[in-house]
């Protein structure tokens, strides 16, 4: 991990104003993602896993506001860009794939033409060839028969098809970042791979950087190279996946191991996490938002949470568990 | 083992619309032509059984059929041929209409998708559960309320949440009352469409666990549809793997994920993301699915996408073949076989 990162988050909080009080959405996010690598934000529904990306992108709700941090593209603090700015690095070096494909895609645009616009906007294509591009585009994503595809409308294609068209479009300008948020729920398990193996390729053939947004930590820890674990806003443990998954430290990244069926032989032995998400809307949230729910919670619990010093595993915990000591040992890693 | 639901040569077509206009159609039939629209294969000619107590496994890639065959199964749609017996009764007799009445109405039940979607968002809880009692129970007034609180408790639902609207409750909250109001009944058989695919790993694990107590508690059986292979995994006994309207592959399900015999489950098998394994020797599937638009029945659904697909392959439909306690639909299935 020598490489310049390519995006650097640091101290991100977002806030969002509701009736029924301040939501704190996120609180002192920090993560990197190097040139090439592909690392991976995970975490329960409600966690901040697509929050994040939403405020880097700077599509946040309206109701939403940054309140901290920085996140640097380059030389770019995305968060303090103008509009303008911000309008020039999307599209061209951050693109994003959204989580349902069928709501994302334009539903009364031909495919061929909603990538051609990405073509035309994003990387200085003429008019003229756009749209032959974009076939070649639609080729390049596996789609078949990509010239008569390129002129069908979204509903017309099958949720793996549609997805294929939104990597097509994320794609098109080669971008140097590329944010999946959930590519694959919604699809079946053999598309999944498939649209999985598409991105892992193309991102490397294209040498970007990939955050990959997902609740499914096997599949997490299939591909990607480093794992930033959410929860309530915060990120609890950062680390490289193999020694995540071998010796998780953070109580919570233990428990969500412990839940996933992918290793368990039995149902019994699998093992539930405790508790749900606290409200964000409180005013008196414990510095460590797991600390409620925490089995290894101590009385020193209630500090402001430490600044871990190891770079390449960070764990936001106070009592986390010992460097050698996973609760089960997943099968799968050997 | 007694069989609880027995399912022979069941078939469902679905006529789509043909290229030719309304008007073209009619001339056609009163020229003493056929009017004969093309159809979709959903289901076809299907056969399993599940015994009593029993957990068996649907797993397949959308558009395969399973909730096609899911919902002929709880009598929302009719059959277009074929048999279904719960027990004694035959009930494809019965058509679906008339079946929201009928007595045995209550004896299978089913549990939707996304329970979020499922329950009416103007049902309190309690009104969610209550429902089937009322209507098939004809329960009413104390009776009523103390079947719904006992229903709940089973359920690990708090009675204090029974007022609360759906938008009021977390999704695994939800998801219990779902599965309350199915049980409500006490169904021999609970049909589960993905009950756990709108959830959190963390919920979903207490989900399962509470569906494998209920089913120790109450002896049911249960047809558990899902296409995540690692929970099919753990919650059932028997699997049954369907492509394009045929099962390809039945067997005991530890045995049918160790050692997929049929091209596809090889593939649906080799696709579940294992932690650390970044296999690019992995088994892949290319190219589309063959339409289930009248299918040639010589030639086998899954050529095409198959890795062996030969001419054999082309010119006849393997048929579905025994091998202990497992059945396989490929010519090559005996390659496969650890007994071979």
């Amino acid at each position: 991990m020598t490489a310049a990162p390519a995006l650097s988050v640091e101290g991100l909080s977002v806030e969002f104003r509701t009736r029924s009080g301040i939501v704190r959405a996120l609180d002192n996010v920090g993560f990197s993602v190097a040139k090439g690598e592909t690392i991976a934000l995970v975490g329960e529904s409600g966690s901040g896993k697509s929050v994040t990306a939403y405020a880097v992108l700077g599509i946040l709700d309206p109701a939403g506001r940054v309140t901290a941090g920085r996140a640097m593209l380059g030389g770019l603090d995305l968060l303090s860009a103008k509009p303008r700015e911000l309008a020039e690095v999307r599209g061209r070096e951050i693109a994003m794939i959204f989580q349902n494909p069928r709501t994302a895609l334009n539903p009364i645009r031909t495919v061929g033409r909603q990538i051609a616009d990405v073509l035309i906007r994003h990387a200085n294509v003429p008019r003229g060839e756009a749209q032959a591009q974009a076939v070649e585009m639609l080729r390049a994503v596996g789609i078949t028969d990509p010239a008569r595809r390129a002129k069908a409308y979204p509903f017309e294609m099958s949720g793996g098809m549609c997805q294929r068209v939104m990597i097509a479009c994320a794609l098109a300008a080669k971008p140097s970042l590329l944010i999946a948020d959930e590519p694959t729920t919604g699809l079946d398990v053999t598309t999944q791979a498939v649209i999985m193996d598409l991105i892992g390729d193309l991102a490397g053939k294209l040498g970007m950087a990939t955050i990959f947004i997902t609740h499914d930590l096997a599949l997490a820890g299939q591909r990607a190279a480093r794992i930033v674990v959410m929860h309530a806003g915060h990120v609890v443990e950062n680390a490289p996946t193999r020694e995540l998954f071998e010796h998780p430290r953070h109580p919570y990244t233990a428990e969500l191991i412990a839940a996933t069926p992918d290793s368990a032989a039995s149902l019994d032995e699998l093992a539930s996490v405790p508790g749900s998400l606290p409200d964000l809307r409180r005013t008196d949230l414990p510095p460590c938002r797991y600390s409620e729910r925490c089995p290894r919670k101590a009385s020193d619990c209630d500090r402001p949470l430490p600044s871990s010093t190891d770079a390449a595993h960070l764990v936001a915990c106070w009592n986390p568990l010992p460097m050698n000591g996973p609760l089960r040992a997943p099968e799968s890693v050997s | 083992m007694t069989v609880l639901l027995d399912v022979a040569e069941f078939s469902k077509q679905f006529p789509v619309g043909s290229t030719l206009g309304p008007i073209a159609r009619l001339r056609r039939r009163f020229a003493g032509g056929a009017e004969t629209l093309p159809k979709v294969h959903a289901v076809d000619d299907v056969n399993f059984v599940i015994d009593k107590g029993e957990t068996l496994g649907l797993v397949g890639e959308s558009g395969c059929g399973k909730s096609t065959l899911v919902r002929a199964l709880t009598r929302l749609i009719d059959a277009s041929d074929g048999s279904v017996k719960l027990g004694t009764r035959e009930l494809s007799l019965t058509p679906s209409r008339d079946f929201a009445r009928d007595p045995d109405r209550a004896r299978i039940q089913m549990v939707f998708q996304d329970a979020g979607e499922s329950i009416n968002p103007r049902f309190t809880a309690f009104d969610a559960i209550a429902d089937p009692l009322r209507r098939l129970r004809h329960l009413r007034g104390a009776a009523l309320k103390q079947r719904v609180e006992v229903v709940a408790g089973q359920c690990g639902l708090p009675l204090a949440l029974l007022p609360r609207y759906p938008h009021q409750l977390s999704g695994g909250q939800r998801a219990r009352v779902g599965i309350a109001r199915a049980i409500a009944v006490e169904p021999d058989l609970l049909v589960l469409d993905e009950p756990t695919a709108a959830l959190d790993v963390s919920v979903q694990v207490v989900i399962l666990q509470l569906l494998q107590r209920l089913k120790k508690e109450s002896g049911m059986s249960y047809l558990f549809v899902s296409h995540d292979l690692s929970v099919v995994r753990l919650i059932c006994d028997r699997v049954l793997v369907m492509y394009l309207g045929k099962i390809v592959e039945s067997g005991p399900a530890a045995a049918v994920f160790e050692h997929p015999l049929h091209p596809y489950t090889q593939a649906l098998v080799a696709a579940v993301p294992r932690v650390g394994e970044n296999g690019a020797q992995r088994l892949r599937l290319t190219g589309e699915p063959r339409s289930p638009i009248d299918p040639d029945p010589n030639v086998c659904r899954f050529y095409g996408r198959c890795t062996r697909g030969t001419e054999a392959c082309k010119t006849a439909m393997p048929a579905l073949r025994r091998f202990g306690e497992r059945e396989v639909a490929c010519h090559f299935a005996e390659d496969e076989s650890p007994r071979a």
